[in-house]
């Protein structure tokens, strides 16, 4: 049965797209306040597995249970409203509103300023401190008014992590946040998702192994839709099987 | 942590746009209240109704980034109702058009019901399927008159006093629909519903991500377009005292299509150009001997190619380069 400290459960998850099996028989457990890594070659079935964790995909056969509730059945905005936020492997944005609006998005839901249509924008003023505020954590704020489509890549990962971090979410699933970043942005988003995971849960995809080393308490490892390995970071590298399935990735 | 890195893109904008357009609505203003002095009162009202039509779904294409090909089933739904109201019901004519509207609201509802979980062309093609559905119920229900409709219409007193008879009463009355109905779509673009709306345009997935329904929120927008559209068809109505067959079928849906598309999406004037334009080129080609959709067809083809923003767009496009 379930570990009492496990926030995420996925048991029995699996995908068919026409017969062709994505993720076959997934368990994973996530420990509440771990910063846990899937990681895996190219195609192995990370994101497809994110895209079930948080519904945006529908599992052909499992559950998912997150913090004690099974949310199988739910709509993937459900899911978000009970605070499991994902980012996105092609980072998401808004791209024509700016670093200021992208942040205030998130803001609005709570604070009941998403349904008013009769109401001046002008009002949303009032969320602009605390959205200033997140967008200063990810030092954005020479950036506040420029249009998210006009930043750079690593800029735009930081302000997806502070529009994320505005939801105030119990745990975030990120999709390769560092993918295609220079080692100085790199260190950056590294340091962000750090301060972000006080206090909670973090589930990422990441190619990177010595980030991964670094940052991450448990790692899973996905091949062929399949968990072939899991633990510590040097429990998983000295799987023989890992360190082939890595070996394809260095490659790719 | 530092950031060291060149200036920002230029936040400006941001405060010039607003005042910008509260210029251009008082110019257009101005404009309209000088109009029926200059031209056939009659047309401009025409061009009014239209222009709400369109500017209705252009809330829809320009901000939600949907198409509808069906929208003259609401805009024919609330002349039906609005002529049915002032006709046999004797209703004050306002009373009228305000019935109008929600009989479009209530079919919006339930179109958008079926419809607003389809992406791309398929929710363009239940949209459609659905208004020829409406369609094919208007030319058989007794009170729509079938292919006759619904002739003269008493435009009546507003407020049981206002002769609606005499041109320039009439004028003022299609003008206030018009301010107001314009004044509202405006309103609902800049409100924290519009804020939300546009974030679903630009990344619909993210939205979902950060936990909004947005199913929920198109069909909101839906509502709002459906019923503005029935308004402005209700308005029609009156005007020419005439709801027929004509204001519900398919090449309505196109009509409206082409004057947004021509005018510029997702621009407020936008629709307001495109409708002066389609609606004085129909009323100049009816004049002559040749078939009018074949013209306006090959110009709709000529301006998509040319500006592609459509001619507000364009023009917006290059006043923010400058
Ligand atoms: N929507 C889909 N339809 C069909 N096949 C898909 C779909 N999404 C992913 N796949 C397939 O599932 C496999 C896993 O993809 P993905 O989860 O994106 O891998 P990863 O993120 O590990 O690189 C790939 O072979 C991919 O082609
Ligand atoms: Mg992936």
């Amino acid at each position: 049965m379930s570990p009492p400290d496990a926030i995420l459960e996925a048991r029995g998850l699996t995908k068919e797209f026409l017969g062709f099996v994505a993720v076959n028989n997934v368990n994973l457990s996530v420990r509440r306040g771990s910063i846990h890594a899937l990681i895996g070659p190219n195609g192995a079935g990370k994101t497809t597995v994110f895209n079930l964790l948080t519904k945006f995909l529908t599992p052909t056969r499992g559950a998912i249970v997150f913090d004690g509730v099974d949310v199988t059945a739910e709509q993937p905005a459900a899911v978000a409203r009970r605070g499991l936020v994902r980012s996105f492997q092609i980072s998401a944005t808004f791209p024509h509103l700016t670093v200021l609006e992208n942040v205030r998005v998130a803001l609005q839901r709570k604070a009941g300023l998403a349904t008013q249509f009769w109401r001046s924008d002008r009002i949303l003023g009032q969320l602009d401190d605390r959205a200033r505020e997140l967008v200063a954590a990810v030092n954005l704020e020479p950036y506040l008014h420029a249009h998210a489509v006009d930043l750079s890549y690593g800029r735009k990962r930081a302000l997806e992590i502070a529009t994320t971090l505005a939801l105030d979410p119990v745990m975030l699933l990120l999709d390769e946040p560092m993918a295609g970043m220079g080692h100085e942005e790199i260190d950056r988003v590294v340091d962000l998702i750090r301060a972000a995971a006080q206090g909670r849960t973090v589930l990422m995809v990441e190619h990177n192994l010595s980030v991964v080393s670094h940052l991450c308490d448990t790692i899973s490892v996905l091949q062929r839709g399949e968990v072939i390995a899991e633990g510590s970071y040097e429990h998983v590298s000295a799987d023989p099987r890992v360190r082939e399935a890595y070996m394809g990735m260095e490659e790719a | 942590m530092t950031t060291t890195t060149s200036a920002p893109a230029a936040p400006a904008k941001i405060a010039s746009g607003r005042s910008g357009e509260l210029l251009t609505a008082l110019g257009v203003l101005a404009l309209l209240l000088a109009a029926p002095f200059l031209f056939y009162p009659v047309f401009v009202m025409k061009v009014l109704c239209f222009a709400l039509f369109a500017a209705a779904f252009n809330l829809l294409i320009g901000f939600v980034g949907l198409l509808s090909f069906g929208h003259a089933a609401f805009f024919g739904t609330g002349a039906y109702i609005a002529a049915h109201a002032a006709k046999v019901w004797h209703l004050d004519p306002l009373v009228a058009v305000v019935l109008g509207g929600l009989g479009g609201g209530v079919l919006g509802l339930a179109v958008g019901f079926l419809a607003i979980k389809r992406k791309g062309i398929y929710f363009s093609m239940i949209t459609l399927a659905l208004s020829q559905m409406v369609f094919f119920i208007a030319v058989q229900a007794p009170f729509t008159g079938g292919e006759d409709g619904i002739q003269g219409i008493p435009r009546g007193h507003l407020f049981g006093f206002i002769d609606l008879n005499e041109p320039l009463p009439m004028y003022g009355f299609v003008l206030a629909i018009f301010v107001f109905g314009m004044f509202a779509l405006w309103r609902i673009v800049h409100s924290p519903f519009g804020q939300i709306l546009k974030a679903i345009r630009d990344n619909e997935a993210r939205a979902i991500s950060l936990g909004y329904d947005v199913a929920r929120y198109k069909l909101i927008a839906f509502v709002i377009s459906a019923a503005v559209a029935a308004a402005a068809g209700g308005a029609k109505s009156l005007v020419f005292q005439l709801a027929s067959l004509t204001d519900i079928t398919w090449q309505m849906s196109g009509e409206v299509i082409l004057i947004t598309l021509l005018g510029g999406i997702g621009t407020i004037l936008g629709p307001v150009v495109g409708a002066v334009i389609v609606i004085t080129l129909e009323n100049y080609l009816a004049t002559l001997d040749v078939p009018v959709t074949v013209l306006i067809g090959g110009i709709f083809v000529a301006c998509v190619l040319l500006f592609r923003r459509g001619i507000v767009g364009e023009i917006e496009h290059w006043l923010a380069r400058r």
